[in-house]
């Protein structure tokens, strides 16, 4: 199966059933929930922006490389994109295997690249008020922003 | 010089002020057209934290544009 974007609300028993396969003795499921704090900032809520065309290719391109590496039966994976809410299914993969040590390896490999290499990004809205694009940050921005108003 | 389309995605996409363009450029490789824009919108952003897709793939930054290429300009990630 492939690796999609959707800006609907991702349902996790639908996909995992997609896995269903006679040969299958194990299946792991990775859910990642928006959670309502990062680095110390309360989280309101956050936007998760891709390019999706890149987003699906190289993220189908990951499933291939996680059924070359493992002895998996299928693979899947589902990330959203939109506003999303605290508690909100962000992106799910699922494996399915014959045993479950395969099944657990290849989940762990697929989120892990996912997160490092799709183009997505992710703006978070806090309780101050305040927003940023996570992982964007320069060093400067908070001298840029503190520095005094020079006198004219 | 190459007729090209630009995307931008995320903080590129709100230091721009849009979410794409076309332009006429005499910079040949994504590495060098990523600095004459960041020179005239201000792009926080360095270079080197900026990767570069052309046609849909990641592209080494020093990859020769093609005639009419769409152009996209890849933040740092941060999906998951």
């Amino acid at each position: 199966m492939n690796f999609t974007l959707t800006s609907a609300p991702i349902d996790p028993v639908a996909l995992q059933r997609d896995l269903t396969h006679s040969s299958a003795g194990a299946c792991v499921a990775f859910e990642g929930w928006v959670r309502d704090h990062n680095e110390g900032q309360a989280v309101l809520a956050l936007d998760y922006e891709a390019f999706v065309p890149l987003a699906e290719s190289e993220g189908s391109r990951i499933l291939d490389e996680a059924r070359a590496k493992f002895q998996v039966v299928a693979v899947a994976g589902v990330h959203r994109v939109g506003a999303l809410r605290i508690g909100d299914l962000a992106v799910w993969v699922g494996v399915a295997s014959a045993h479950r040590g395969s099944a657990f390896d290849a989940c762990r490999y697929i989120i892990d690249e996912a997160k490092a290499r799709l183009p997505i990004w992710k703006k978070e809205h806090y309780a101050t008020g305040a927003s940023q694009w996570i992982n964007c940050a320069v060093r400067g921005d908070y001298v840029a922003s503190n520095e005094p108003e020079k006198p004219h | 010089m190459p007729k090209l389309s630009i995307q931008y995605f995320a903080i590129l996409r709100e230091q721009r002020g849009v979410a794409q363009e076309t332009l006429t450029t005499a910079q040949t490789t994504p590495e060098q057209l990523y600095e004459e824009l960041r020179s005239r919108h201000h792009f926080t952003l360095p270079a080197d934290r900026v990767r570069a897709a052309v046609n849909g793939e990641f592209v080494a930054p020093d990859a020769v544009l093609p005639e009419g290429a769409e152009v996209v300009f890849i933040p740092p990630v941060a999906g998951g």
